[in-house]
């Protein structure tokens, strides 16, 4: 099974984003991951590709900084990796443009994705994409279980109301949910091996992307909450709740 | 004029709350463009849903049925929203954040060729350039202020952040939209949907939630958190420790990646409060927090705090309420 795992590079996951007087984004010293629902998709490549044989291919879209993250999937077990190059911010449906081209090109059995990036917190770029190459796809997967021939999955999602379960014919989309796996952390020797593999740029110039429909104006912080009451028993604090007519 | 579809995809025989709330969203966006609102209901037995919406104030209600919508597959959902606008004119296509709507909305919006937002909290305004909308990013910890500049425009709303209308007196026409032949994709099937057992409120419907972490060490501490709910007639909730512990079903989870709920009462033991979870529950009215760590981050959010330890407090809080109560 062929199989892409995408990943995009966000900041660590308990980092609190700070903003600037002017209302932009303070980013420096600010460290950088993979974002952890793509890390949960690189694991589940990795296992697939060890259950049925194949190969995983780290793919990102952005600029050279984020070499460290498909770095850390290549290290991790990734074969190999692909970077679609652009300096400038794409929106989610240019970036799901930009990742259908380099898939139409790699032809892959199945695309994983994190179901979410911890930064802009959008979770669209993965079905976006399954519309644009025409496939069907799974969302917020805790579970993904490949028939024997490696043709179909079952995948079982985790809803607002339960537990669903579908079934794909491949190629296919399917996003990671956070009880999917552990993610293995990248040893040493992977380390070092990660760095002979493969690892190729394409130019965004080479796709055709549709004008940015969606446009960022600015960063705002939360509104404050008024300091609370520390008490000193749960008997004051069943009195304060009673008095407040909260229970 | 180019107007407003608010989408509801159905679980049951009526609308939820949180429609109602979309449709209270779609409102701003179509005071501020001066454009009109409509109503789309999606299922497999939408009538009832239909009726009920026909009474909130928009100008007409589609009623999208068919047999493939009934345990709907985001495939399905996308193509019968698909379908259903193109019987008018609508410039924002909208619906309350769910998993279900999550599952079909970015579709749609890449089928329509224009931008979407997700989660919106807030109308900044609209004109005939762009919609200005606001939603939280990183981890809950910031608000975006984006604007949306396509032709045809999709968003995710946080129900909870908006006001359901008032209901209207007279009652909007009803229209059914043509769909025809199959709307799954032909290489997904659905196979089961294994709905988690509820004994008590819904997590996004109650006003009183009562949350536990990892500090209740499973059965034994949320049985003590169970009898103080089921008291207040309130919805228990989880933190994701808990959740991956297996001590709690998935869709109990609050946060980032769980439910975004803002009851007017939030009541948690045993539970640090990390930001992932404040994200899901920090807009909530009164946050009460029992922790026995004094520098737990859920104290910098809670309205009233107890340091103390939870397998004494939460029995002694439950009793002073049921003695009060019983006085009374
Ligand atoms: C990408 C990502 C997404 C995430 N999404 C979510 C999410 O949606 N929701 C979520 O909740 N988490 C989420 N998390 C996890 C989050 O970071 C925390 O790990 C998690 O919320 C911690 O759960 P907890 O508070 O129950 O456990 P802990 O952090 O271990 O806290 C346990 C608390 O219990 C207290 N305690 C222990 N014993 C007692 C006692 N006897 N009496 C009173 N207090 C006691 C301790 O002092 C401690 O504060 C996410 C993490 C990541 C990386």
């Amino acid at each position: 099974m062929k199989i892409v795992a995408t990943v995009k590079r966000t900041p660590q996951r308990d980092t609190k984003m700070r903003l600037t007087d002017g209302g932009g984004l303070v980013t420096d010293q600010i460290q950088y991951e993979v974002n952890p629902f793509d890390e949960l998709g690189v694991e589940e490549a990795l296992v697939l590709r060890d259950k049925l044989g194949g190969e995983v291919v780290a793919l990102a879209v952005g600029p050279d900084a984020v070499n460290e993250q498909l770095q850390t999937a290549l290290a991790m077990g990734a074969d190999r990796a692909l970077r679609v190059d652009t300096d400038g911010e794409l929106d989610p449906l240019q970036t799901a443009h930009a990742l259908a081209g380099a898939i139409e090109r790699e032809q892959p059995d199945l695309v994983l994705m994190g179901k979410l990036a911890i930064d802009s917190e959008q979770g669209q770029v993965t079905l976006m994409l399954a519309e644009l190459l025409g496939w069907p796809h799974a969302s917020f997967a805790s579970r993904v279980e490949p028939a024997a021939d490696g043709s179909s999955l079952r995948v079982t999602c985790e809803v607002d109301g339960g537990l669903e379960t579908v079934d794909l014919d491949l190629p296919a989309v399917v996003t990671t949910d956070l009880r999917l796996n552990q993610p293995r952390y990248a040893s040493l020797p992977g380390i070092l091996k990660a760095k002979k593999k493969p690892s190729d740029v394409i130019p965004l110039a080479e796709f055709e992307l549709p004008e940015a429909g969606l446009r960022i104006t600015g960063y705002r912080a939360l509104p404050a909450r008024e300091k609370g009451e520390m008490l000193e028993s749960a008997e004051e604090l069943a009195q304060r709740l009673l008095a407040k007519n909260l229970v | 004029m180019s107007d407003v579809l608010v989408v509801s995809i159905l679980t049951g025989p009526g609308l939820a709350r949180s429609d109602a709330a979309t449709v209270g969203f779609g409102r701003q966006v179509a005071e501020k463009l001066g454009c009109e609102v409509d109503l789309l209901v999606v299922g497999s037995e939408p009538a009832a849903a239909a009726d009920e919406g026909a009474k909130l104030p928009v100008r007409r209600v589609l009623v999208a049925k068919h047999a493939d919508l009934a345990d709907g597959t985001g495939e399905a959902r996308t193509a019968a929203i698909a379908a259903a606008a193109q019987q008018g004119d609508y410039r924002l296509l909208c619906a309350a954040s769910s998993t279900n709507t999550r599952d079909c909305l970015p579709r749609l919006a890449a089928r329509l060729g224009g931008p979407m937002a997700s989660d919106v909290v807030e109308v900044r305004g609209a004109d005939a350039d762009a919609i200005a909308l606001t939603k939280p990013c990183f981890s809950g910890n910031l608000l975006q202020e984006i604007e949306l500049c396509g032709a045809r425009n999709v968003a995710t709303v946080r129900a909870s952040a908006f006001d359901a209308p008032p209901e209207t007196a007279q009652s909007a026409s009803i229209e059914e939209v043509q769909l025809s032949g199959e709307l799954n994709h032909p290489r997904k099937r659905f196979v089961e949907l294994q709905k988690t057992e509820l004994t008590r409120p819904e997590l996004t419907e109650a006003d009183v939630v009562v949350s536990g972490g990892r500090g209740t060490r499973g059965a034994e501490g949320f049985k003590l958190l169970e009898e103080l709910a089921d008291l207040l007639g309130a919805a228990v909730g989880a933190s994701r420790a808990v959740v991956d512990s297996g001590w709690m079903p998935n869709d109990f989870q609050v946060g980032q990646t769980g439910k975004v709920i803002a009851p007017k009462l939030y009541l948690c033991a045993g539970l640090s409060g990390a930001i992932q979870h404040l994200a899901g529950m920090r807009n909530s009215k009164t946050i009460v927090a029992i922790n026995k760590d004094a520098n737990a981050p859920i104290f910098e959010v809670a309205d009233y705090g107890l340091v103390a330890d939870l397998f004494e407090a939460v029995p002694q809080l439950t009793a002073a309420i049921r003695a009060a109560r019983e006085a009374s």
